[in-house]
């Protein structure tokens, strides 16, 4: 085919398929931020994503056509396999390690422009240098914050000088990284891998010792420097198609990313670099009032005779894999005129929209969901909120108390309905390790109980009154 | 091929695309989107084929290859992962329509 098109033509060919490609990734990207056209936005994206992938293949010049096929094939289908099976409790750490491959495939297309050690212009060398860190630091990280989530790796790893052996590692990869912009990429392989294995180092430096409730926040990130890299390595090889979806992605990554920070009441800088949950831990200050335990014949009465229900549910009830209980109660009391509603926190489940994403599995709509500003004013009118697995995100400290360390993280205001049944394990602490103040007050009830059991006893209790 | 100032032209516009693309989102899409944003710099794809396909001896093919092999991970498992979030998310109205009852 390419020797009966002119090469021009052929260019013309490929960067319109490119041009549009970026014209579906952007429209794919704005539906994808609307519930009802979601569905079909990433469809649209796919669209694009196949018409640029088949295009590139009649590149002229290329050569290695069975390698390029059968890297596409094992990768492909490792990650098809994959994406397949996992439960969707464990998606944020697909996410994560999905897009760590991004990043270091970002970092593969900086590499293999520098290990020829040809001359190249100051802009293309400058971008390739920075683009190959970013998306190295990325893949490490992701990596690392994927074993996180999955449980490979139990313990933050956290020493006294981690800070300054961090910075020192950042300083040597930069200073070679100057060194191989200043010979204009003709630098030789005992600066260049160097370069490489300390970009790589970094992002596993910089990632251990974040703790698991932050990791949100750092896959947002990381998920922002993929699209940061692939724009910067778009320019250096010249793809129009790279520079604008990576470029788009970066910019909305950084937005994403601020907004979860914001939901969790934390500042970026203060995620990558203090210790949260490790340090407020120790607070051992006692509460007034008791813990008030109640039966679920009386909790499931309760519900069945009120006019409104708000089920605040966490990400204990996931674990609990309660959510498909939890629907079937809120079909039953729906059945008996009660008005169900949902609350969810922004940062309930691992990140943003997760829980969101698991109560649609278990076959909630989403207009019975509300988010935290459409539900906090409807507490009052509530005859009874129900907690399920939620401890942190319900806590009225963060309002009250300003010595408290989750003070001024936003919050549901369940403590305003006219009834509380809080569903618990037992009596530990959330999270961040502070006592919950919510449990302790006068119409606070604790339904004590493995989620998916307590539910059930609720289901049984309801039905046993017809 | 694109020149120094077209291309900051371009990393600039995008930039404020992406930036209002994103802006109105409501917090239930916050995780699916993330998840999107993700396969769509799985376009990176395209950039590795070339590098492989542009590669002369045995070091940058390998190089190459893993940088299609990972980015090709990057484009399907964002796409499976994005698309099976998705499609749970359902109205009341959907729901009756779906149901015999």
């Amino acid at each position: 085919m390419n020797t009966l098109l002119a090469p021009l033509v052929m260019d013309d060919l490929i960067q319109a398929a490119y041009f549009i490609a970026a014209l579906l990734f952007i429209i794919g990207l704005k539906r994808m931020s609307s519930p009802k056209g979601a569905k079909n936005g990433i469809i649209w994206a796919g669209v694009g994503m196949l018409i640029a992938g088949l295009i590139t293949f009649l590149w002229p010049g290329m050569h290695n056509y069975i390698l390029i096929l059968a890297a596409i094939f094992i990768g492909g289908m490792l990650a098809w396999w994959s994406g397949r099976r996992v439960p969707m409790t464990a998606m944020p750490q697909m996410v994560a390690l999905y897009n760590g491959m991004g990043g270091g495939a970002a970092a593969a297309i900086a590499a293999q422009e520098l290990i020829r050690g040809q001359a190249l212009a100051l802009a293309p060398v400058s971008l390739a240098v920075v683009g190959g860190i970013i998306g190295a630091v990325s893949f490490t990280g992701s990596l690392i914050a994927f074993a996180k989530l999955q449980g490979l790796i139990k313990k933050s790893l956290r020493y006294r000088i981690q800070q300054i052996v961090n910075s020192l590692v950042l300083l040597i990869t930069l200073a070679l990284g100057i060194w191989i912009i200043v010979l204009h990429g003709a630098a030789p392989m005992s600066v260049v891998i160097p370069f490489f294995t300390l970009a790589l180092l970094f992002g596993i430096l910089v990632t251990l010792p974040i703790g698991g409730a932050d990791m949100p926040v750092v896959i947002s990130l990381y998920n922002a420097c993929t699209g940061l890299a692939v724009a910067f390595e778009g320019f250096v090889i010249g793809n129009a198609a790279m520079i604008i979806a990576g470029m788009v992605v970066g910019a909305a990554g950084t937005l994403l990313t601020q907004l979860m920070a914001k939901a969790m009441n934390r500042s970026i800088a203060n995620v990558l670099f203090s210790n949260f949950g490790e340090t407020v831990s120790g607070s051992t200050e006692s509460v007034s009032g008791s813990l008030k335990p109640m039966d679920a014949a009386d909790a499931g009465v309760m519900m069945a005779y009120a006019n409104k229900v708000i089920i605040v549910p966490g990400y204990g009830m996931a674990v609990a894999q309660a959510q498909h209980k939890v629907w079937e109660l809120t079909q039953l009391l729906q059945n008996r005129g009660v008005t169900v509603k949902f609350a969810i926190h922004p940062v309930a489940g691992r990140m943003p929209g997760h829980m969101n994403v698991l109560l649609a599995e278990a076959g909630v709509p989403y207009d019975l969901i509300s988010d935290l500003d459409e539900i906090n004013p409807e507490f009052a009118t509530a005859d009874a909120a129900l907690i399920i697995g939620a401890n942190d995100v319900v806590n009225p400290d963060a309002r009250n108390k300003p010595d408290s360390p989750i003070y001024g993280m936003p919050i549901l205001n369940a403590d305003k309905a006219r009834n509380v049944i809080v569903i618990k394990r037992g009596q530990g602490r959330g999270f961040s390790g502070v006592e919950n103040t919510l449990f302790y007050m006068d119409n606070t009830r604790m339904l004590y109980g493995d989620g998916q059991e307590a539910v059930t006893r609720l289901i049984q209790s309801i039905k046993s009154i017809e | 091929m694109i020149d120094g100032f077209i291309a900051l032209y371009i990393f600039m516009l995008a930039a404020f695309t992406g930036y209002e693309v994103i802006s109105r989102v409501p917090v239930i899409l916050h995780t699916p989107l993330m998840s999107g944003s993700n396969f769509v710099h799985g376009i990176v794809l395209v950039g590795a084929m070339v590098a492989l396909g542009n590669a002369n001896n045995l070091a940058e093919q390998i190089i190459g290859f893993i940088g299609v092999l990972l980015a090709a991970g990057n484009v399907v498992g964002g796409y499976v992962s994005t698309e099976r979030m998705l499609a749970m998310f359902k109205t009341s109205q959907d729901k009756n329509k779906g149901s015999r009852a």
